[in-house]
C-alpha cells in the first residue's frame, strides 16, 4: 500500500532544531532594535563622554567568547562520541571562557560608572550603550547559567550521549550570543569609536 | 467513524456531570491545543464586547456637536483602550484561538509542538489583558493623574515621556503588551515549529491547507516584527523609570525613532492579524462553491509575498513627519507594490466562486461581504499610498474608516464566518443559520452605516481623536448616521451571542462532517477527542477527504 510507505519513509525535522530556529529569529530581531538604536544615537549626544573618550576595545573579552564557542562545539562533538569525561572538560572550559568574558564587561562598566562617571542616564550614548551591551551580556548570562546547569548535570552523571542533540541547541544558542557579539563589537568599539 | 461516536458518548456524559469545580481546575491546568484554542476565542470575544462598547460610547459622544456624555480626558482612554484591546486583547487571542484549535488538526497531529509552552502563552495573553483593565482601578498612581492609559494605542513619543504622562497609566499600557507580547512570540515559534514539523505522513508544504500557510506567514511575521515593538517598550521603560534618553527630545532623543520601531512592528500586525482570516476565507470559499481553490500555488506565492513586503511599508504611516521625499517614495512604492498579491487573492477567490454551485450558509455570506469590504479598504489604502493624498488625509476619519474596513470588514466579518463554519467542530452542534442569517444582515447593514460614511467625515476634513465639535462644518448628520449605525451593530452581536448560548444547548447535531468538507479536521468526531485521531491519517493530496470520498477519482491523480 502507498500509504504504508509513504508513512515508514516519512521524515521531518525535529522539534527542538525547529524551534530553537524560530527563537533565534526572533532573538536576532529583537537584539537588531537596540543595535539600530545604538548606530541612529552615534554623534547625537547632548553632552560628553564619547565613545572614544571612554571606551576601550575589549580584546581578551572577545577572544575568549569568539573561543568559546570552538569549546562548546568540541564539547558537543565528544559528547556525541559518548566520552563523556571529555564533555565534561570541554564544557568547564566554556564556561570558564564565558564567565571571564562577562567578568570583562563587569570590570568595564564598573571604570565607565565609577571613575568616568557615565551611567544610563548620562546621554544618549550611555542610554544605547548599556542597554545594548547589557541585553547582550544578559543573554551571555543566561547561556551561561544553562552550560553551568548542564555541567552539573554532566558531573552527577545524568548526561550521556543520548542527550546530545539537546546540548546541541544549547550550543546554537551559544553560537548566536557569540555572533552578535562581533555585531555588538563592531557598531560599538569600532564604528562608534 | 461512527463507532469512534458511539465509543466517546459514554465519557461525554461522564463529564458532564463532573462537579464545577473539577471542570474548571481541567480547563485552567490543561495543555490540550483545542481547550485552550476556545479559551483564545472566549477571551477574545470577551475583550470584543468591552471594545465595542468603548466604541460605542465614543460614537454616542461624538453622535450630536458639542455633545457632553463623556469629557475630553475619558474620551481619550476610550479610544486608546479600544485600539490597544482592539488589536492586542481580540485580533491576536482570536487569532491564535483559531490557528491553535485548526492547525494541528488539520496537519494531522494529535497537538502542537511545546504543549505546555502553548498554554503559558495563553495565561500570558489573558493576563496582560487584565493588566491593562486592571489600569482602571490601579492607574492613578501619583498625582492622581488618570487612570487607563490615554496616550493612543500607538503611543507616540515623547507625549509618554515621564513628565508629560505623569502616574502608572502608561506603564500599564507597556507592561500589559509586554506581557502578552511574550506569550504571542512563544505562539509563534510554537505554532512554525509544528507547521515545520509534526505534519502526517504525505503532507508536503505543497499539500498544506491554504490555512495553514497563511498562519505559518502570519507567525513568521509575528517573529520578526513584534520583538521590535518589545525591545521600543522596554526602552520607553528604561527612559520613564532609569532616566535614559531614548526617546526624550529634551536630551536629543528621537521622537521619530519610537515611530519607526512602533510601526515597524505596527504595519505587519495588520498583516499577523488579516493572513490567518484569509486562510479562513480560502476555507470556506472552495467548500461553499464545491470546487477546488482556484490557483492555489499563486495563493501561496501571494501569502509570501505579503508576509515579506509587509515587513517594509512601515513607514506609510510616516508621511506626515516629514522624512523627504527619496524615503517617501520608497515607501509609496512598496504600499502600492503589497496590493498586488492582495489583489491576486481577492481574484482568486472570485474565480473560486466563478462557476461554482454557490450555498449561501452563514459562513459564505459572511466571507462574501468579507471580499467586497476588503476590497474597499484595498482601494482607500491604495488611495492613502500616495502621499500627498496622505498630507491631506492623515489624522481625519477618512483613515479610521480606512482601517475599519480593513479589521472590521475583514478580520471580525471572517471570524464571524469562522466561528459559524468550526462551531459544528468543535461542540458537536450546528450554530443556528436562521439567527446567523439575521445576525450577518443586521451587523452588515450597521457597519456600512457606521464606517462607510465616516469617510466623507473624513473628506469633509473631520480629525480623529477629538472629543467633541462644533456645529456648522457640515458633519453633522453624518455623525449621526454614524452613531445610529452603532445600535444595529451591537444588536447583530447580541443575536450572535445567544445564538451561541442557544446551540449550545439545543443546536441541531452536526455529525463529523457536515460542510461536506475537504480538510483534516472534518475526518475526526465532532468534538474532536483529546487525541485527535484514533490513527494519524495518509494524505496524498491537499483535499485528503475527497480522495476518501471519491475513491474513483481522487485528487492525486490531477495534482
Amino acid at each position: 500500500m502507498s500509504g504504508a510507505s509513504a508513512a515508514a519513509t516519512w521524515r521531518l525535522p525535529s522539534r527542538g532544531r525547529a524551534g530553537m530556529v524560530a527563537l533565534l529569529v526572533m532573538e536576532s530581531a529583537f537584539l537588531g532594535t537596540f543595535v539600530v538604536a545604538y548606530l541612529f544615537y552615534i554623534g547625537k549626544s547632548a553632552s560628553g563622554p564619547t565613545p572614544g573618550q571612554v571606551l576601550e576595545f575589549p580584546l581578551l573579552g572577545t577572544v575568549c567568547l569568539l573561543a568559546s564557542s570552538l569549546t562548546v562545539a568540541l564539547a558537543v562533538r565528544s559528547l556525541r562520541g559518548g566520552r563523556i569525561t571529555l564533555f565534561a572538560i570541554w564544557l568547564l572550559a566554556t564556561i570558564v571562557l564565558g564567565a571571564e568574558f562577562l567578568t570583562g564587561t563587569a570590570l568595564e562598566w564598573y571604570g565607565l560608572i565609577v571613575r568616568q562617571g557615565l551611567t544610563i542616564g548620562t546621554n544618549l550614548f550611555g542610554t544605547t550603550f548599556y542597554s545594548l551591551v547589557g541585553f547582550h551580556a544578559g543573554h551571555v548570562t543566561l547561556g551561561l547559567l544553562l552550560l553551568i546547569l548542564v555541567w552539573i548535570f554532566t558531573v552527577f552523571g545524568a548526561v550521556r550521549a543520548e542527550h546530545a542533540e539537546r546540548v546541541e541547541l544549547l550550543s546554537w544558542y551559544w553560537h548566536f550570543v557569540d555572533a552578535v557579539w562581533v555585531v555588538v563589537l563592531t557598531a560599538v568599539y569600532v564604528v562608534s569609536r | 467513524m461512527s463507532t469512534v461516536d458511539v465509543a466517546l458518548r459514554p465519557r461525554e456524559e461522564a463529564e458532564a456531570r463532573l462537579p464545577l469545580v473539577v471542570v474548571l481546575h481541567e480547563w485552567l491546568i490543561t495543555v490540550d491545543h483545542k481547550r485552550i484554542g476556545i479559551m483564545y476565542v472566549l477571551l477574545g470575544l470577551v475583550f470584543f464586547v468591552v471594545a465595542g462598547l468603548e466604541a460605542s460610547l465614543m460614537r454616542w459622544q461624538l453622535a450630536v456637536p458639542d455633545n457632553t456624555v463623556v469629557g475630553p480626558d475619558t474620551f481619550n482612554r476610550l479610544f486608546t483602550m479600544h485600539g490597544t484591546t482592539m488589536v492586542f486583547f481580540v485580533g491576536m487571542p482570536m487569532m491564535f484561538g483559531v490557528a491553535n484549535y485548526l492547525v494541528p488538526l488539520m496537519i494531522g497531529a494529535r497537538d502542537v509542538a511545546f504543549p505546555r509552552l502553548n498554554a503559558f502563552s495563553f495565561w500570558l495573553s489573558c493576563f496582560g489583558g487584565l493588566l491593562l483593565y486592571f489600569s482602571f482601578i490601579g492607574g492613578p498612581g501619583l498625582y492622581g493623574a488618570g487612570s487607563a492609559p490615554a496616550v493612543g494605542w500607538f503611543a507616540y513619543a515623547p507625549l509618554t515621556q515621564r513628565p508629560f504622562t505623569p502616574g502608572t497609566s502608561t506603564d500599564y499600557w507597556i507592561l500589559a503588551l509586554l506581557v502578552s507580547g511574550f506569550g504571542s512570540v512563544a505562539g509563534a515559534i510554537n505554532l512554525v515549529t509544528t507547521v515545520f514539523t509534526m505534519r502526517c505522513p504525505g503532507m508536503r508544504l505543497g499539500k498544506m491547507p491554504l490555512f495553514v500557510w497563511l498562519v505559518l506567514m502570519a507567525m513568521v511575521e509575528i517573529l520578526y516584527a513584534l520583538p521590535v515593538l518589545t525591545a521600543g517598550q522596554i526602552m520607553l521603560l528604561f527612559d520613564r523609570y532609569l532616566g535614559a534618553h531614548f526617546f526624550d527630545t529634551l536630551a536629543g532623543g528621537s521622537a521619530v525613532l519610537w515611530q519607526h520601531f512602533f510601526w515597524f512592528f505596527g504595519h505587519p500586525e495588520v498583516y499577523i492579524l488579516v493572513l490567518p482570516v484569509y486562510g479562513i476565507a480560502s476555507e470556506i470559499i472552495p467548500v461553499f462553491s464545491r470546487k477546488v481553490m482556484f490557483g492555489y500555488p499563486m495563493m501561496v506565492a501571494a501569502t509570501l509575498a505579503i508576509g515579506f513586503i509587509g515587513g517594509s511599508v512601515w513607514a506609510h504611516h510616516m508621511f506626515s513627519v516629514g522624512l523627504g521625499a527619496p524615503v517617501n517614495t520608497l515607501f509609496a512604492a512598496t504600499t502600492m507594490a503589497i496590493a498586488v498579491p492582495t489583489g491576486i487573492k481577492i481574484f482568486n477567490w472570485l474565480a473560486t466562486m466563478w462557476g461554482g454551485r454557490i450555498a449561501f450558509a452563514t459562513p459564505m455570506l459572511f466571507s462574501v461581504a468579507f471580499i467586497f469590504q476588503f476590497l474597499v479598504a484595498g482601494l482607500t489604502g491604495i488611495m492613502l499610498a500616495v502621499v500627498p493624498f496622505t498630507w491631506q488625509m492623515t489624522d481625519t476619519y477618512f483613515v479610521v474608516a480606512h482601517f475599519h474596513y480593513t479589521l472590521i470588514g475583514g478580520f471580525v466579518f471572517l471570524m464571524f464566518a469562522g466561528i459559524y463554519y468550526w462551531f459544528p467542530k468543535v461542540t458537536g452542534r450546528m450554530l443556528d443559520e436562521r439567527l446567523g442569517r439575521w445576525h450577518f444582515w443586521i451587523f452588515l447593514i450597521g457597519f456600512n452605516m457606521t464606517m462607510g460614511i465616516l469617510h466623507f467625515a473624513g473628506l469633509l476634513g473631520m480629525p480623529r481623536r477629538i472629543y467633541t465639535y462644533q456645529s456648522g462644518h457640515g458633519w453633522d448628520t453624518i455623525n449621526l448616521i454614524a452613531s445610529l449605525g452603532v445600535v444595529p451593530q451591537i444588536l447583530g452581536v447580541l443575536i450572535f451571542v445567544v445564538n451561541i448560548i442557544v446551540s449550545l444547548r439545543r443546536g441541531a447535531r452536526a455529525g463529523d462532517d457536515p460542510w461536506d468538507a475537504w480538510t483534516l479536521e472534518w475526518m475526526t468526531t465532532s468534538p474532536p477527542p483529546e487525541y485527535n485521531f484514533e490513527t494519524i491519517p495518509v494524505v496524498r493530496s491537499r483535499r485528503p477527504l475527497w480522495d476518501l470520498k471519491h475513491p474513483t477519482d481522487p485528487d492525486w491523480r490531477h495534482e
